[in-house]
């Protein structure tokens, strides 16, 4: 608290309409400092960093840069005030290429390509159009782009979320040497581990409201998690599956069964099964087919080669209507691709009863109003801004893109990422969820990108390496180091040595004796 | 990024209006029309009286059909320029073909075009993508092309407008004019399947979101084709009851009401963008259209200066609509 705060906001509130997303809220940066960002879902740290970053203006509050106050009514003018922000959705233009990106912000171009560079991106070509690059490496030229201007106060948004490992490490190490060099970092994450490894302060929003500033010590979740949830229960853990469960007969024939499947060069002779009452993890690096993976499955996107085969009848998907038939629903990982953001939570978990023809017609209001409430109920999706979903927080609207596949009743659900940057208390519900779906019969295949949510909740692993599937675990050996060395493609019981682990202060010394409940959690 | 609700304590007045417009999106337009009117009184008082708002009606009904087929284009992100050749075709051919053909049939006759426009319309956007300006303004230009064609085969049969379009068109049964009989079970329909239908839902949602909407199963050219022959048809009608009005066929009848049926949708609150909007708005923004053009006759100006006053005020109150409907 010597030092002058170079980022000094006080009393910061904005309401849309009657709901206000920010009452009171505070956020003070030192020189020299990484600064984390926390609060569970709907807090307001997304507006926080909008009106920090120019993108939206508050309705009050005072915004100090260096002891000086400022109006930061634009983005240009909180760049020009030394303020840059990396968001979530990637931000370069996808028609243009890199180089015509870095023009039009006019970034220096060499900076940029030493950044790129260091951040572990040995061979980007400036030249490739930004549409065809893929969305982790996107999130890294978007940081690159901002170090590259040199910003006094870098803000990060869940700046790892979706990053492979590899990346996330250099990024992480990257945003440290920032702090060491006497700017600031504003780091948003949910990622206990990230913000152990790497922040010095934690300023914790709730409701809207800051409700504490913490320094980062050992031991010091337990506090922020406190803060966060306020009098909110901390955590229900998942029930640990018995053995009785688990050991259900397996059923004469699989609700899924994938041969040979092929997606053009992405994906190439994967094969498994998914059977009624399981959830079934994939587990994958960034970009290693899984996407296309989930969208054959979903009728989204059209196999080359191989057969998906459900219930034993061979099938052929040429548009999501044809696999939602067969009783399989896809939820996309990223909550735009499933949602019409300005029309309502009901008519959003509604929408697939109008798909059919037939469902034209009339809409029987009461019978779909009470379909809807049972499965807003069951969600506990918070509905006081149900008149426009845009309005929900994030974690609320991955609830709704899931909801309406529960009140739809379907047999079988491609979960893709569901829990991405959403907090804690949400990602148990979704937990919870996906096993109690299970234990009704249903089936549910899992990507995540978080390995250690994979003990919590599935009965399998499948892991795809380069396109190809390497590897089935139960999920008694599919512990964190396991899974880490089979999503690089190495043999299962090797023990070479590599550190890969998101956290870069843990000792990568992952050939510990596979204790499944050991593995690292998102709420200690 | 909900939380609290705000109490409801002092918020400024400003605000507390701009909020209850907000919720009530109809009111300002009302509001609006209701100045318009006064207005029109003021200067040429005892102007308005039950005959001058009969013919108001009669006048503001078929643009407010098309209109509706602007609204529900609009509500997927599309637009339809061809309606004015639509309704011009179904009147033409009604107005020749009546002459020695059966009513039936040659109402028939009347909404073949329309329906076939509607089906290449919907097909071309639906399945080959083409984008609706583009795709509607071709049709159009084509329709317009085969109704010269067709003129000139007909030429010697001459034209005359059947009796019951005639009463339809220019009617008054106790004050309401009879085209109220057409419009009001329409727009009642129109208004119920936006609101409470599955393919009104569709509508909006596709606007919205249309890859939402595919990963939730619904076939975008179904949707899209069954929307634009919908619109044809409605257009078709349209030109049969304007026909009954203007009484004087001709190859550019219902031209002239394209582009006020587009401003009377975006007047009454549809965003031309896909995905908000509705019906009520935009058959009140067809009645400010239709007493605005009175207003600007009456005041006799040059017909230029009436054009640039006209497009001002459709630029200003759109402009100002938004403003107060959309809270940012």
């Amino acid at each position: 608290m010597t030092a002058n705060p170079l980022l000094d906001a006080s009393g910061v509130a904005k309401n849309y309409g009657a709901v206000a997303a920010l009452r009171n809220a505070s956020l003070s940066v030192l020189p020299g400092e990484v600064h984390a960002l926390m609060g569970a879902n709907g807090a307001g740290k997304s507006t926080l960093v909008k009106i920090l970053t120019g993108a939206i203006s508050a309705n009050a509050g005072r915004i100090l840069i260096r002891g000086e106050a400022r109006d930061i009514r634009s983005p240009a003018a909180a760049r020009r005030a030394g303020l840059l922000p990396v968001y979530q959705e990637p931000s370069l233009i996808p028609d243009l290429d890199v180089l015509s990106n870095l023009r039009l912000t006019g970034t220096p171009v060499e900076p940029f390509r030493a950044w790129v560079r260091e951040l572990g991106i040995p061979d980007l070509d400036l030249r490739d159009t930004a549409r065809d690059i893929p969305l982790a490496i996107l999130r890294v030229l978007d940081l690159a782009r901002a170090l590259a201007v040199e910003p006094d106060v870098l803000l990060l948004d869940e700046m790892t979320a979706a990053l492979p490992a590899n990346l996330a490490e250099k990024v992480l190490e990257v945003v440290r040497r920032q702090g060491d060099s006497g700017r600031a970092v504003i780091f948003i994450s949910h990622r206990f581990v990230e913000i152990a490894a790497l922040c010095d302060r934690a300023t914790v929003l709730r409701d809207g409201a800051t409700v504490g500033v913490v320094d980062i010590e050992p031991g010091v979740e337990e506090k922020i998690v406190e803060l966060m949830l306020g009098t909110r229960i901390v955590k229900t853990h998942v029930a640990a599956r018995t053995a009785a469960q688990k050991a259900a007969p397996a059923p004469a024939r699989p609700r899924l069964a994938v041969r040979n499947l092929r997606v053009g060069t992405k994906l190439s002779d994967v094969s498994f099964d998914l059977a009624d009452g399981e959830v079934a993890g994939v587990v994958a690096l960034e970009g290693q087919g899984q996407d296309e993976l989930f969208a054959a499955l979903a009728g989204s996107i059209k196999p080359s080669g191989g057969t998906i085969e459900v219930d034993g009848q061979p099938a052929k998907f040429s548009h999501p209507i044809d696999a939602i038939r067969a009783g399989i629903a896809y939820v996309p990982g990223d909550r735009s691709e499933a949602l019409a953001m300005q029309r309502s939570v009901r008519e959003n978990i509604a929408l697939p009863f109008s798909a059919a023809l037939r469902n034209w017609g009339p809409i029987r209001m009461r019978r779909e109003r009470a379909t809807v409430l049972s499965a807003i109920q069951r969600l506990q999706i918070d509905t006081r801004a149900q008149g426009e979903v845009q309005r929900l927080s994030g974690g609320n609207q991955q609830k709704v893109t899931i909801a309406r596949w529960i009140a739809a009743d379907a047999r079988t659900i491609l979960c893709f990422d569901p829990t991405r940057g959403i907090d804690v208390g949400t990602k148990q519900e979704i937990y919870k969820l996906l096993r109690e779906l299970a234990g009704h019969g249903k089936s549910v295949l899992f990507y995540t990108s978080e390995l250690e949510e994979v003990q919590r909740v599935c009965d399998r692993v499948i892991v795809i390496f380069g396109g190809r599937l390497v590897d089935i675990f139960p999920v008694e050996e599919a512990d964190e180091p396991a899974l880490m060395r089979a999503a690089y493609g190495l043999p299962r019981g090797a023990k070479a040595d590599i550190g890969i682990l998101a956290d870069p202060s843990a000792n990568p010394s992952d050939s510990t004796s596979a204790n499944a409940s050991d593995a690292p959690e998102a709420a200690p | 990024m909900s939380t609290t609700a705000i109490k409801p304590q002092p918020v400024p007045y400003g605000r507390r209006i701009k909020r209850f417009m907000a919720d009530r999106p109809l009111v300002p337009l009302i509001i609006l029309l209701v100045i318009l009117v006064v207005i029109l009184q003021i200067l040429r008082p005892g102007i308005v009286n039950e005959r001058w708002i009969a013919n108001t009606i009669k006048f503001a009904i078929p643009l407010a059909i098309l209109a509706g087929c602007q609204t529900m284009t609009m509500l997927t992100g599309g637009i339809d320029l061809s309606v004015g050749t639509v309704a011009t075709m179904s009147a033409f051919i009604m107005a020749t073909q009546i002459v020695n053909q059966d009513p039936a049939i040659a109402l028939l006759l009347a909404m073949m075009p329309a329906v076939l426009i509607g089906l290449v319309n919907g097909v071309g956007v639906g399945v080959f993508r083409v984008h609706p300006l583009i795709m509607t303004l071709g049709t159009s230009l084509i329709g317009t092309g085969c109704l010269q064609v067709y003129q000139r085969t007909v030429i010697a049969s001459g034209a005359k407008i059947p009796d019951f379009l005639n009463w339809l068109g220019t009617g008054v049964t106790w004050g309401f004019p009879n085209a109220l009989l057409l419009f009001v079970p329409l727009a009642a329909l129109i208004v119920f399947t936006l609101a409470r239908t599955g393919f009104g839902r569709l509508l909006y949602a596709v606007g919205d979101n249309e890859r939402a909407t595919r990963l939730s199963g619904v076939q975008y050219w179904q949707v899209i084709t069954a929307l634009y022959i919908t619109s044809s048809v409605l257009a078709g009608i349209t030109g049969l009851l304007y026909i009954g009005l203007i009484k004087a066929p001709s190859l550019s009848l219902a031209e002239p009401l394209v582009l006020p049926s587009v401003a009377a949708a975006v007047i009454g609150g549809t965003s031309i963008f896909g995905g908000r909007g509705g019906y009520t708005g935009t058959i009140i923004g067809a009645l400010i259209l239709t007493v605005l053009t009175t207003l600007l006759t009456i005041l006799q100006m040059p017909e230029g200066a009436r054009r640039i006053l006209f497009g001002l005020i459709v630029l200003f109150v759109t402009a100002a609509y938004l403003r107060i409907v959309e809270e940012r």
